[in-house]
């Protein structure tokens, strides 16, 4: 069941990497990007010289670009929020739980209020998105006790608050005719901000950090029963923790620098798996990274159909997301 | 053979001493039964001596220091049935059983169908097969219970503690359970179990630990040492112990 399912979820991943390489602004019909594939490989086509290169551009600079975003966002927050889900054995914790969203905000907004240009603003970005959780973890140090995981998500809701607080100081002191609305703009999330060259980069760091959290699902299995007993089933439970919190942090982090604040999904694409394949996290960690994919790409197609402008994704996530859950909800099979 | 030695463990919890000057040995094919008062240190113990607390004292594992141990070849050598407890999550009674084989696995592992069948014949041998597909958090907390012993089965190792198993199971399961460990107990296992029967330690264990305010009233044989000027030391209450014909003794308050 569990193969069949992933080999189908596989499949229809590719087919919307796909399909949504023909949908966009430019028209391109369906014959003339097989025609295209024809020549890309170095088969004989009918397709003119102008015109391939023409597509060869929409695609690979613009088009790949943002659909390889999608996937790797998609897949980073919903293995990150299943991650955090059984480590905190709280079904209600999403990526953010710990401040890096937060963080992340702020040190993007600080970039831009302090007229940086791109680069520096990812780094600001990214470096505030860990400094976050690291002073969440830090408060969770200072009181010690057997209660740690909750003290830790006190550590991180605290964490988040300042850094809210920090992000409204300079929204409130941002020039209102173009720093706040760009600040506005990229909170609500949207796959136009990164350019190929961000997004190639980050590829093997996220796919990496994806695949180590899915390598350590087993041991999420025996943490979800809390940490006393995963100690008792041999889990060096400290430093599982401790890495399960850096590559989660640093997924999450690269995520925003892809796409700025994406909600939503960190929440509730493990929701979503758990309803269709059981608790278990060495199915649902996969499992997520697919359907997280998939939903992020499918709502950035909606998208692109109804709207003619660019919509923050931030918002289309919630509104097309409510009635999949609602019909996963009622169809449910399994438990959560 | 001697599995565990413990010398001198004393135990605190913010200022608040737990455990003084516990001293004990555990040997193959033991049943150690723990009794004592609700906050005596009873679980404390089992926990220190899982490795999940650090007590000061000396506590020697198949004659090897425990704090030379790492975390999963403890695991090898111990296994832990907790007071059974709610998961959020909805795992399969298999999923959890299976979680028995982690400290067999590698990091880049997954469990085998060995470690799969080993689970499924544990969970044969508890006698809950019926229940492998069920939600874990859905059957009753007896059978979760039994679930818990399955999977510690399922770990592989020879000394399984238990925190007061019958708990929530009824009558009849709870005189099978004993049974059951009286069973495994001539296969080589052994175990320590807290419990607050006095009859389930005369009907189903060797030895005997009391626990009064942290420390050791007595510690020994059940035979000589569960007597009834220890029971009333250790409750406040009085009790008679009646021996039967056939060897077995039970115990019942006086009123």
């Amino acid at each position: 069941m569990i193969k069949i399912s992933s080999f189908a979820l596989i499949v229809i991943l590719i087919l919307m990497i796909n399909i949504s390489l023909f949908l966009g602004q430019y028209q391109i019909s369906f014959n003339e990007y097989l025609m295209f594939l024809k020549k890309l490989i170095g088969l004989n086509s009918l397709i003119d010289n102008e015109k391939y290169e023409t597509m060869k551009s929409i695609i690979f600079d613009i088009r790949l670009p943002r659909i390889i975003s999608a996937v790797l966002i998609g897949a980073s927050l919903a293995v990150a929020g299943a991650s955090f889900q059984a480590m905190f054995v709280n079904p209600l914790v999403s990526p953010g739980i710990l401040g890096v969203l937060s963080g992340a905000s702020f040190g993007a907004a600080l970039g831009m209020i302090l007229g940086l240009n791109w680069f520096l603003i990812n780094l600001s970005t990214f470096i505030f998105g860990i400094l976050a959780v690291f002073f969440a973890i830090t408060i969770s140090f200072i009181y010690s006790s057997s209660r740690n995981m909750i003290i830790l998500v006190l550590g991180g809701i605290i964490s988040s608050s300042l850094f809210s607080a920090l992000l409204s100081i300079i929204k409130y002191g941002a020039d209102t005719n173009d720093v706040l609305p760009a600040i506005t703009y990229w909170l609500m999330g949207s796959l136009s901000f990164s350019t190929s060259s961000i997004v190639w980069n980050l590829t093997i760091p996220m796919l990496g950090g994806i695949l180590i959290l899915i390598f350590f699902s087993k041991y999420l299995n025996a943490l979800s029963l809390g940490d006393e007993e995963a100690k008792a089933l041999g889990v060096n439970t400290k430093l599982i923790k401790l890495i399960i919190i850096i590559v989660a942090t640093l997924i999450s982090a690269l995520s925003v620098i892809l796409a700025g604040i994406i909600g939503w999904i960190g929440l509730i694409i493990p929701h979503i798996t758990r309803l269709i394949f059981g608790a278990d996290n060495k199915v649902i960690l996969p499992m997520s990274a697919l359907i997280g994919a998939i939903f992020l790409l499918l709502v950035d197609n909606v998208s692109k159909l109804i709207f003619s402008f660019e919509i923050p994704i931030g918002i289309v996530t919630a509104i097309i997301g409510i009635p999949i859950f609602i019909f996963v909800l009622k169809n449910a099979k399994k438990g959560f | 053979m001697k599995l565990i030695e413990a010398k001198n463990i004393s135990f605190s919890y913010k200022n608040n001493q737990v455990l003084d000057d516990i001293n004990f040995e555990l040997n193959e094919g033991d049943i150690l039964s723990l009794l004592g008062k609700n906050g005596s240190g009873k679980t404390t113990l089992l926990k220190i001596l899982l490795g999940i607390f650090k007590s000061k004292g000396e506590i020697k594992i198949l004659d090897k220091n425990i704090k030379e141990y790492s975390n999963k070849e403890l695991a090898k050598i111990i296994s832990y049935v907790p007071q059974t407890h709610q998961i959020p999550f909805d795992y399969t009674v298999f999923d959890v059983v299976l979680m028995g084989r982690l400290p067999h696995i590698g990091l880049f592992s997954n469990y085998s169908q060995n470690d799969k069948d080993i689970a499924t014949k544990a969970l044969e041998k508890v006698g809950i097969l019926n229940l492998k597909e069920k939600i874990y958090s859905q059957i009753s907390g007896g059978e979760r219970q039994l679930a818990f012993i399955a999977r510690a089965l399922t770990q592989s190792a020879k000394i399984i503690f238990m925190d007061e198993p019958v708990t929530g199971l009824d009558y009849g399961n709870q005189l099978k359970l004993l049974n059951f460990l009286k069973e495994l107990s001539k296969e080589e296992y052994t175990f320590i179990k807290t419990t607050h029967y006095p009859d389930h330690a005369l009907y189903a264990s060797n030895k005997v630990m009391m626990l009064k305010d942290g420390k050791i009233l007595d510690n020994g044989l059940v035979d000589d040492k569960l007597t009834v000027e220890n029971i009333n030391k250790l409750y406040d209450v009085n009790v008679e112990i009646i021996k039967r014909e056939n060897g077995y003794k039970f115990c019942i308050p006086i009123i």
